[in-house]
């Protein structure tokens, strides 16, 4: 006691704890963001995966037999769109508006679903005529990009449904909003990777 | 019905009454033997006892930081045991195994122990160690009342415990990989290795690497988010520092451990062709990739027991650290660099002499901040009041048997002295000289300083000083005469050798991994005795060491809420400022506290991704879509819980501290 | 006390065992191996440069700055000294440069891909000259030698006249292994489907260990060989008396060989067909098999198009059915037809050439959908 007393009145007192109760920052959103450059690291490696295998066809198949650019091109386009309405939830979000938020995260949906279909539809078509990922590297690393890009997107409409029974259930609570921004920087962030696979795979793939 | 091979195959996959080795190998079954015995005793007393309600409320559902803290612990020391008798196995056999004797391991089983081994000591041993202790005290000394995300902190400790079953379970049913501790393909390969050791060792570290990436974000965000308030940068203590670095470089990493085992179970699983010999497939590309995380895994080991050696050589120095701003810039060199030099785990490989030499110098230029940091520790010994406290002691076996360590590391960095030194003996003595000399002296040293922190009662000092010794002693002896073996030309991974002339040595180590399990013996001894003596040993200030950083401002243990009022940081040993400025216990005022809900869904969740990693390995495909669809339909169902806080009273936290006042008070009087 | 004593005694101990003991690497035969052991001592002074005092200093400071030391000074606040910091960081980093540049040059005179330019201190080799070859296979688990220049192949025996540069060119048959002797140079991985090489020489006559340094499976503690280190004469004698061997070693020899096997006794092949190795580097000893070189050749020109969708057969190598099986016998070559087509007409080749009779009911090998377009 005595030697608070001396310090107190040779200085100002320093405050050595906060009176009030103490709010930190809120993390999760930096933390999502590590998490999903965790996950571009991963999406890093199959892409080196594909720069080195990319053109080992084992005397088999080779973009230009297989890829259709026009189908990629509606795919990739299905893609973009769901971004956009991806993008008007989010300012209906802030709007306030849970109806808007609601649709526009129902039609982000189907174009997510037109996505994943699109994509299944060109696998089975390949796997029909027999270019299989068992057939070459390029063929292995080809399928497990693109379809680790689809099992996110997969992912990411199972997560919007579930959000979609959340914001029904309890309106746009913070925690709500918080996940929906969540949401929205995956499904932007799918958004960049596929314009990486659709020029780095396909793109380069046919053309380069 | 029960003799359709088909049926019995869809139920059972792979498994078969051949899969339970404890039938055919006499080592197993007395291993069997002994672990039932010992988990009935265990399971008994606990049932006996009534433990388990306290078990599942207090711990398994626990997101208290502190206990997660220590629960990673005892995961690493009981993974500890298992991964010390497969060493001493290996020693055994490698001391006897000469001309016309076997030895007592056939390869086969050899094979699995230095795998087992090496994913263990690594995996479940070095990495929880460090994990652990960055639970248990950077929140502490960051003056949060907890991590950023703290239902992922339970969750991520059990899918790191869940990786670990997962390698026990290997023990008893079925194999373990038969590869060494990378799995380098195409040994690999479903065609080379084709039973089920393979994925075991995938599986145990997917499902742990969950758990470490989240943590590592977990902690990232702590760090960055919720340090006092005053506390910038440059006033961090160098412990949270170096376990910052080292969260950052898990983020970093581990994805590229996901990624690449991920290709691997492709080519085992479907039949793809990335690391194949055949149809366009590079195996040179596995031993890459998995190095580009190798590499990193090093220094996220080292760097928090660097960080741990700056606070107990400053603490036990009575002293501020010296070189505060270059320690921290070190650490961040390192980080960046070693990104910098996975190649040179294969100079070997064929590559050209200019890309060699390039990560040869790059591994070299990590020496200058590591010499820095040697540097800087020596130098807070210089003009400091010195007491050779346990924790000190371990630090003091760091700097004197480390400097050897990164010697020899050096050397292999010389790509030609590389091409005669890689994957010897020589190798082998470097790397557990840095991992036992750097990680776990450091370990040791932090286990012991936090002790009294985390029990509220100190370490027995003559068990201590007895583990110390033991280990010091056995590391000198059971890795030194491995140098000399690299030196004449003998490659790891033997079981057996020609030239008896080698065998004294074999014969040296293996006297020295006997004096490490004394010393670990010791430690043990040192835990049991300490609890028995506790009250002797007791500490009742919170700061038994008359240390320098916040954590020991608050009680020991500390409360659920760690501190009644968030503490506000002046300078860099904030602890040990309030001291020096006459910083008063606050003992009114107190407020009800928001905290986080204790709950059972991360637990449940690592249970069943368990159960869907012994699915996989067993190709039990129905017993995979059961489980996977479990999984994901709890991770959903436990979203729609919104319920996950809670206020402890102001009338709590009033008696709590009432209670500390009381006993400070009795103290000083 | 008596850790310290026990310290002492261990330290004595490791004196009188390494007199008596071979250290090989530090002591070799072969002028690669002993620059690399130069190496070793040179970068092992350069480092004690550092760390012998820091381990004084450690020592001394410890004794002198013990808490019972009343008369040592105490400066708790000291923690900060710009020079001292320069001085810590500008001594590793000056090392580090001496070092560096060390290894930037060792690192390229002792490349093992580069070609000998002497055969020891003294004796400088012209740019020139033609080295002795000798083809590394590692099976599974023993080595096999070929000599081509002598037509002859040995199994887990080498030998090599002294003073005359040897050009090893090492492959595998399948699992990574590591060709090593230790008293010759540094190793180097062998790998399928892939050459590494290794350029050495051996100075002195004697008997070495060679072995494999990379761990392969279960055989691999005994895939060790002896390496002959022999006079001009004695080399001459060792090579007739393989030459004597009546065995062979062609297609079907090595296919039997390349079957697993653990500690196997050395033997000779006497004749050694000229093509073996190439074919073993492509994996091609099969050969219903298409070889590496030219299924490299077909993707270079943009792959086998659709119709090469399905000859996955000639080009699994590495599953267990098909390995160390028997040719198949082809009376055209698959592999010669593609590779004397045109780029352009590739496909329309691959189809006309009937692949698929000894198809499987596996659906990859059956034949192309008379629908398939590239469209969709």
């Amino acid at each position: 006691m005595t030697m608070a007393n001396t310090t107190a009145s040779q200085t100002e007192a320093p405050v050595f704890y906060l009176k009030e109760e103490h709010h930190p920052q809120n993390g999760t959103m930096l933390g999502f963001w590590l998490y999903l450059m965790s996950d571009c690291l991963i999406f890093a490696i199959l892409f080196a995966t594909h720069g080195v295998l990319g053109r080992n066809y084992a005397a088999g198949p080779a973009p230009v037999d297989l890829f259709d650019l026009e189908l990629v091109a509606i795919n990739t386009s299905m893609l973009l769109f769901s971004s956009i309405t991806y993008g008007f939830a989010m300012l209906a979000m802030e709007k306030g508006s849970i109806k808007g938020t609601q649709t526009w995260l129902a039609i982000t949906g189907l174009f997510g679903i037109a996505f994943v279909g699109l994509e299944l539809y060109e696998f089975h078509h390949l796997w029909y005529i027999g270019a299989t990922p068992m057939r070459s590297g390029f063929l292995s690393s080809f399928y497990t990009l693109v379809a680790t890009h689809g099992l996110h997107v997969t992912f990411g409409i199972i997560w919007l449904v579930t959000l979609m029974v959340q914001v029904a259930k309890r309106g746009l609570i913070v925690e709500n909003k918080r996940r929906l921004m969540c949401l929205s920087l995956f499904w932007h962030f799918l958004d960049v990777i596929w314009i990486g696979v659709f020029s780095v795979v396909y793109l380069l793939g046919v053309l380069g | 019905m029960f003799s359709n091979p088909d049926l019995l195959h869809f139920i059972f996959g792979r498994l078969s009454l051949e899969s339970f080795p404890m039938f055919h190998e006499p080592i197993l079954a007395v291993t069997f033997a002994g672990v039932v015995l010992g988990g009935i005793v265990v399971l008994g007393a606990l049932t006996y006892f009534k433990l388990w309600g306290y078990l599942w409320r207090e711990w398994i559902t626990s997101i208290d930081h502190k206990k997660i803290g220590i629960m990673y612990i005892i995961l690493a020391l009981v993974m500890l045991l298992r991964g010390f008798a497969d060493a001493i196995m290996m020693r055994a056999q490698q001391a006897i195994a000469f001309g016309d004797v076997a030895g007592y391991l056939p390869p086969d089983h050899y094979d699995q122990i230095f795998t087992a081994h090496g994913v263990i000591m690594i995996f479940f041993v070095a990495m929880p160690l460090v994990t652990g202790l960055m639970n248990f005290v950077v929140p502490l000394q960051i003056g949060a009342r907890d991590v950023a995300f703290p239902f992922l902190n339970n969750f991520s400790f059990w899918m790191t415990t869940a990786g670990a079953i997962t390698v026990m379970i290997s023990l008893f049913v079925g194999e373990f990989a038969k590869t060494g501790w990378l799995a380098y393909p195409p040994l690999s390969d479903i065609v080379y290795s084709p039973g089920v050791g393979v994925d075991y060792y995938i599986w145990a570290l997917q499902i742990a690497g969950v758990g470490t990436l989240l943590s590592g974000v977990n902690l990232i965000v702590t760090i960055v988010k919720m340090r006092a308030p005053g506390m910038s940068m440059m006033k961090m203590p160098v412990f949270t520092w170096t376990s910052l670095c080292t969260n950052i470089l898990i983020v970093a990493a581990f994805p590229v451990l996901t990624a690449v085992l991920v290709l691997l179970s492709l080519d085992r699983y479907v039949g793809t062709n990335f690391f194949t010999n055949d149809l366009g497939g590079n195996a040179m590309m596995y031993v890459n990739l998995i190095w580009i995380w190798g590499h990193p895994e090093v220094y996220i080991l080292i760097l928090p027991a660097f960080g741990v050696f700056s606070e107990v050589v400053s603490t036990f120095c009575r002293k501020r650290l010296f070189g505060y701003s270059s320690m921290v810039y070190a650490t961040i060199v390192i980080t960046i660099l070693s990104y910098l030099v996975w190649l040179h785990h294969f100079f070997t490989m064929g590559s050209g002499a200019s890309v060699n030499a390039f990560f040869g110098i790059t591994t070299m230029i990590i020496s200058i901040p590591t010499g820095a940091k040697i540097f800087n520790w020596l130098f807070t010994m210089y003009k400091g009041r010195i007491s050779f406290d346990v924790p000190m002691l371990w630090t003091m076996g760091f700097m004197l048997t480390f400097v050897i360590g990164g010697m020899t590391g050096v050397m292999l960095a010389v790509p030609p002295a590389d091409f005669v030194l890689h994957n010897s003996l020589f190798l082998i003595a470097h790397f557990h000289n840095v991992i036992i000399g750097g990680v776990v002296f450091g370990m040791f040293a932090g286990i012991v300083y936090w002790f009294p922190k985390a029990f509220g009662y100190k370490l027995d000092p003559f068990w201590g000083k007895m583990s110390f010794w033991f280990w010091l002693v056995g590391f000198y002896f059971a890795f030194m005469p491995l140098y000399v073996l690299g030196l004449m030309g003998v490659t790891r991974r033997m079981n057996h050798f020609d030239d008896g002339s080698l065998q004294i040595w074999f014969i040296i180590a293996a006297f020295g991994a006997v004096l490490i399990a004394i010393g670990i013996a010791s430690f043990l001894m040192s835990l049991v005795v300490s609890f028995i003596k506790r009250e002797e040993l007791r500490d009742e200030t919170g700061d038994p060491w008359d240390a320098r950083t916040l954590e020991w401002s608050t009680s020991s243990p500390p409360p659920a809420y760690n501190f009644a009022f968030t503490p506000v940081v002046h300078d860099l040993d904030a602890w040990a400022d309030m001291k020096k400025r006459g910083y008063v216990r606050p003992t009114s005022g107190f407020l009800d506290i928001h905290m986080p809900k204790n709950t059972g869904a991360g637990a449940i969740l690592a249970g069943m991704s368990l159960v869907l990693g012994f699915a996989l390995i067993w190709h039990i495909w129905w017993l995979v879509a059961v489980s996977f669809i479990a999984l994901i339909g709890t991770a959903i169902a436990h979203t729609f819980n919104y319920n996950r806080d809670y206020h402890i009273p102001a009338s709590e936290v009033v008696a709590t501290e009432e209670e500390r006042t009381a006993l400070l008070a009795k103290q000083q009087a | 006390m008596l850790s310290k004593l026990a310290r002492g005694v261990a330290i004595a101990s490791v004196f009188t065992l390494l007199t008596g003991c071979n250290l090989v690497v530090m002591d070799p035969s072969g002028d690669i191996a002993s620059q690399q052991a130069d190496l070793i001592v040179v970068s092992t002074i350069l480092m004690l440069i550092i760390i012998l005092p820091v381990m004084a200093l450690t020592v001394f400071f410890a004794w002198k700055y013990r808490q019972s030391n009343k008369d040592a000074e105490y400066d708790p606040e000291w923690h900060h000294s710009t020079k001292l910091e320069i001085v810590i960081w500008s001594a590793p980093l000056a090392i580090i440069i001496a070092l560096g540049a060390i290894t930037w040059v060792s690192t390229h005179t002792l490349d093992p891909y580069r070609p000998l330019d002497r055969i020891d201190a003294e004796r400088p080799l012209e740019k020139d000259h033609k080295p002795m070859v000798v083809e590394v296979v590692s099976l599974d688990w023993k080595w096999l030698f070929i000599y081509p220049e002598q037509g002859i192949a040995t199994i887990n025996e080498l030998a090599a006249p002294i003073d005359t540069p040897i050009q090893f060119k090492i492959t595998s048959s399948g699992i990574m292994n590591s060709f090593y002797v230790p008293a010759l140079a540094g190793m180097i991985y062998s790998m399928a489907g892939m050459e590494t090489k290794l350029h050495a020489v051996i100075n002195e006559e004697g008997v070495y260990d060679g072995f494999s340094a990379n761990y392969s499976g279960e055989g691999f503690s005994h895939m060790r060989f002896k390496f002959h280190g022999l006079s001009d004469a004695g080399f001459d004698d060792w090579v007739a008396r393989v030459k004597s061997d009546s065995a062979t070693l062609g297609r079907s020899e090595y296919l039997e060989l390349e079957k697993p096997s653990i500690a196997e006794p050395v033997h000779y092949f006497g004749n050694v067909d000229p093509e073996l190795y190439t074919a073993i580097l492509n994996m091609c000893v099969d050969q219903s098999k298409m070889c590496m070189n030219e299924m490299m050749h077909i993707d270079k020109n943009g792959g086998g198009g659709l119709a090469g969708i399905y000859n996955v057969m000639s080009l699994t190598y590495d599953t267990p059915r098909e390995r160390g099986s028997q040719p198949l016998p082809l009376t055209e070559s698959f592999v010669a037809t593609l590779c004397t087509t045109p780029t352009g007409g590739l496909s329309q080749e691959i189809s006309s050439i009937p692949l698929f009779e000894n198809g499987s009911e596996d659906s990859r090998f059956s034949p192309v959908p008379a629908s398939v377009s590239t469209g969709f």
